[in-house]
This record gives C-alpha cells, structure tokens and sequence, in this order.
C-alpha cells in the first residue's frame, strides 16, 4: 500500500472494501437459498419448537434402560472398530508417507503418485465407500472397518506426509553426511522425531472416527448407527436418545483422554 | 534434581535416553496395537470369503472409475444436484460463521466472564460430541424430510465447531491490549470490531474455510441419509438401489472437481491474506 494514504482515504477505502464483500456474501447467500430452496425465517422459527420437542421425546426413560445392554455392546464394538480402523491406517500411512514425503522419498516420482492416490481415497465421500464396500462385503462389522480405513488411510497420509516434510531437512543431511544409510536415516532419524506429531494424529482420528462411525453404521447397517436408525424408525425415541446420550459422553471422554495424553507426550 | 542423589553415589545410578514423555507414548502405542489386534481377531465377519469380495471390489472400481457415465439420471440433474450440495455448504457455513462469531464473543475468556464462557463452552462441546448426521436425522422429524432439517442439523454442528475454533482465535489476542482499551474507555463493540477483529481475520477465514469443506463433505453424506436431493441423494440412489457403479464413478468425479477448485480457491485465498498481513 502506498505510503501517502491519508486516513480518511484509508478508512473510506476500508469501508467500500467491506460493503463489497458484504453484498458478495449477501447474493452468494441468496442464490444458494433460492437453489437449496430453503426459507431461513421460516425455519428459523422452528428450532426452539424442534428443541422442545427433542427434549420432550429424546429424555430416556425407564423403559429405555432395557436396551441398555444391546447400545452399551453396540457402542463398545463401534469404539474398538474406531481404534482398530485408525491404528491400521496408520500403520499404512507411516509406510506410504516416507515413501512419499520429498525428503525421504526413494525417487522424486512416488512423491506425486503417493500424493495423487491419498487425494483420490480421500476425495470419494463416505457415502460411496460405504455402499461400495457393502456391495462386495456385506452387511458385517468387517465393512463398517474397511470404510472407516480407507478415509482414515486418505487423510493420515497426507497429513503424515506434510509432517515429515516440515522436518529440519539439516538434520537428514548431517546423518547422511556421516554415512548413515537409508533405513538409517527413516528409522534412528525421521520416526523418533515426528512419533509425537504422528501419536496426535493417530488420537484425533480416533475422536473423528467414532463420530463418523454413526454415519458408516447408517449406511451399512452395522454398529451404533444401525442401532440408533432401527430405534429411530421404529419410533422408539426415547431408546435413541439414549445412544445419542452416550455417544456424546463417550466422544467427550475420549477428547479428554487424549487431551490428557497430548499433554504428557509433548 | 542434584538433591536427590545421595552425597556417597558419585557414580550416575542409571543413564536412560528414554525420558517420561517417551515412556508414556510407548505405553499408548502398546496399547492401542493390543486394543487393534484383539478387534481384528474378534471381528465379525460373517462368513466372508475375502478373495470373492476383493475382486468383486477391484472389478466395482473398474467399472466406476474406467467407464463413468450418467446412468438413469441426466446431465443436467446431476449438475444441478451438485450445485445443491455446494450451496448447502456455503448457506450452512454462512449462517453458521454468523452465529459462531456472536457467541464466540461470549465463550472467549478475555472478553467475558468466566462462568459464560465456560458455560458456553460446555453446551458446545456436547453439541459438537454428537454427529452431525444424527443432528440432521432429528431435525428431519420436526421439520419434514428435506432441505431445511439438512439445513439446520448441519448449521447446528457449524456453529458449535466455528465457536470453539472463533473463541481460541480471540483468546490469543493480547489481554493487554483489551485492558488498554478498555482503560481509555473505549466500549465493548468497537474494542471487537476494531482491535480484535483485525488481527485474527486471517485465522478466522482460514477456519471458516476448513468448515466449508467439512460441510461440503457433510451434505453429500446428509443427502443420502435426510433426501435433501442433492448429489449425496443420487449417489446413495446409484449405488444402493440401482447398483449403477458407471453413476457412482461419474458422481465420484464430479466431487473430484469440486475438490480440486476448492483447494485452488482455498490456496488463493491464504496467499492474498499472507502477503497482505
């Protein structure tokens, strides 16, 4: 900015500036409105009314503590699937992000064929994972894991990559320069240092697994979401309030957790 | 740490590498590998014969990503459901950003007091502990299956992701600044809207942004499940009830291109923002 500006200027600028962006974000909002066809007021109106009525019909009753059993299995299952998902992700991961990372890469080429395919598994959603996986592998606990694997396979390796790559290159080049050999140089020099980062990783998507679990589980009937959709449909809200109850405490505990493990491992 | 040594023992009793932080993510490792292997063996697998299905995979993904094609649906249908889904995560991430920067100001601590924010805080947490999807599914009861219960689930879990996000942002203003103003009597509006709000804009966009493309996913995956007859809905139709995997595929790279441009916008954006600030 040129260094004559007087204030006024300055601010009459400023003001044109955001009046701009603002009538920007104004017509983006509108035509997304008239495209999603949806009345904000209209629907606006109806979120006190829909939280009455959730907290008139989610409230679990006695009745509900019968399925306790059923959900708290259920539940159990889905965070072993989670963990177990992420973990071996990860360990996949690992593998492909010191092929792949620039500067543990055996040759330049796999650092773009490793990035180009993580992107792609990344970018197919949830939605088509699970229906594809369901099509080949039924409708078993083994479906919901290999959706969860391979977004979580996608994800970890670009962010396993970038970690890598954010290493002080000097530290690879001095072990180098003192004879180290490759394997050397991955697993003396480049893993102890980024195990920390890589752990955090490893614990967020856990977090974000058990989350989308549900998701998977609706579309593949297995799991939590399978349980809380047949409770659902059937009308019996009062037992899916429960799930829900316990899935948020459930993803707070685990928050917590490893809130707690980042801060003794850092 | 010296007092801990006895006067006599001249000599180091034990000289480890490995310090406290160490030992713990060793132990969480351990851990989570016992917890994985113990899944795997007892995983339920119904009976699958797991060579059948890897090839009746491999030749699903032939089919979805060497032949796409519309399917039963057109063109013009499926551009259109995508511009669907594409609004519904601008029109989320608009109102969601709008109603997290209110009371975001309420949740940060420098600028309220403790009990709101930590109150705040609270009710966030345990909004944003529950899926979205089923946020979606309840609204979908009280409003009728459709846009505005997609809408406003997705909205609700926005709000309580952008709060969290806004508030830390805001929490890493200077609070020697605010007591500044604050001391000149500068009043509360004008301290958020002129100090504060300019030096965490770029963060701000930068999250606000990583929320559009988590809403962005999530309405394809909210489609399929509230019929908000977006390309989530087609897709999930394709693949679970026509089991047209040339759609799917099709569908699949239409997503791509999505991607693609968001993360050249996304990219854009952080270079103006950096070479400006």
């Amino acid at each position: 900015m040129p260094n004559q500006l007087t204030p006024q200027h300055f601010f009459r600028r400023r003001r044109i500036q955001l009046t701009v962006i603002l009538l920007i974000l104004i017509g983006i909002y509108w035509l997304s409105m008239a495209l999603v066809n949806f009345q904000t007021m209209t629907a606006l109106t109806q979120v006190p009314a829909g939280l009455i009525w959730l907290f008139k019909n989610f409230i679990p009753t006695e009745r509900s503590l019968s399925y306790l059993s059923a959900i708290s299995f259920q539940l159990w299952r889905t965070l072993l699937i989670a963990i177990a998902s992420t973990i071996c992700a990860g360990l996949f991961s690992l593998f492909f992000a010191i092929l792949g990372a620039k500067p543990t890469a055996p040759a330049p080429y796999w650092h773009l064929v490793i990035r180009l395919g993580a992107s792609l598994v990344r970018i197919i959603p949830v939605v088509a994972w699970s229906m594809i996986l369901l099509f080949s592998f039924k409708q078993s606990d083994f479906t919901g894991f290999l959706a969860l694997f391979f977004m979580t396979l996608g994800y970890l390796t670009r962010a396993f990559t970038e970690t890598i790559e954010d290493l002080d290159p000097d530290k690879l080049s001095a072990l180098r320069a003192v004879g180290a050999t490759y394997t050397q140089c991955v697993f003396c020099g480049v893993l102890p240092e980024v195990a920390t980062t890589l752990t955090s990783w490893l614990l967020y998507m856990i977090e974000n697994n058990l989350r989308d679990a549900t998701l998977v589980g609706i579309l593949t009937g297995t799991g939590i979401g399978f349980l809380f959709n047949y409770y659902f449909k059937s009308f019996r809200y009062d037992a899916a309030g429960l799930i829900v109850l316990l899935i948020a405490i459930l993803v707070i505990t685990l928050e917590l957790t490893s809130t707690k493990i980042r801060k003794a491992i850092a | 740490m010296k007092s801990e040594i006895p006067s006599q023992a001249r000599v180091p009793t034990k000289l480890s590498l490995t310090t406290r932080p160490r030992r713990v993510l060793r132990l969480v490792l351990a851990g989570l590998t016992v917890v994985t292997i113990y899944t795997l063996v007892t995983l339920n697998t119904s009976g699958l014969k797991v060579n059948d299905a890897i090839s009746s995979l491999g030749s699903n993904l032939t089919l979805m990503f060497l032949h796409p094609s519309v399917g039963q649906d057109t063109w013009p249908l499926l551009l259109r459901a995508l511009a669907t889904s594409v609004s519904l995560g601008l029109l989320t991430t608009i109102l969601g950003a709008v109603f997290a920067f209110f009371i975001a100001m309420g949740a940060a601590r420098n600028l309220a007091p403790n009990w709101l924010a930590t109150g705040i805080k609270a009710v966030m947490a345990f909004i944003r502990a529950i899926p979205t999807i089923l946020w979606v599914l309840i609204y979908s009861v009280v409003m009728g299956l459709g846009a505005s219960a997609a809408v406003v689930g997705l909205t609700f879990h926005s709000i309580a992701y952008l709060v969290k996000a806004y508030s830390e942002s805001i929490e890493a203003t200077p609070t020697e600044t605010i007591e500044a103003l604050k001391a000149s009597g500068v009043r509360f509006l004008p301290i958020v809207f002129q100090a504060i709000l300019p030096s965490i804009i770029p963060a701000l966009l930068s999250w606000t942004f990583i929320r559009f493309e988590i809403n962005f996913a999530n309405a394809v995956a909210v489609g399929a499940a509230a019929g908000a007859n977006d390309i989530g809905y087609y897709l999930f139709m394709a693949s679970g009830f026509y089991f047209n995997f040339h759609e799917v595929g099709l569908i699949v790279y239409l997503l791509l291109g999505v991607a693609i441009i968001l993360e050249v916008i996304s990219m854009k954006l952080r270079g103006h923002y950096l070479k400006q600030n």
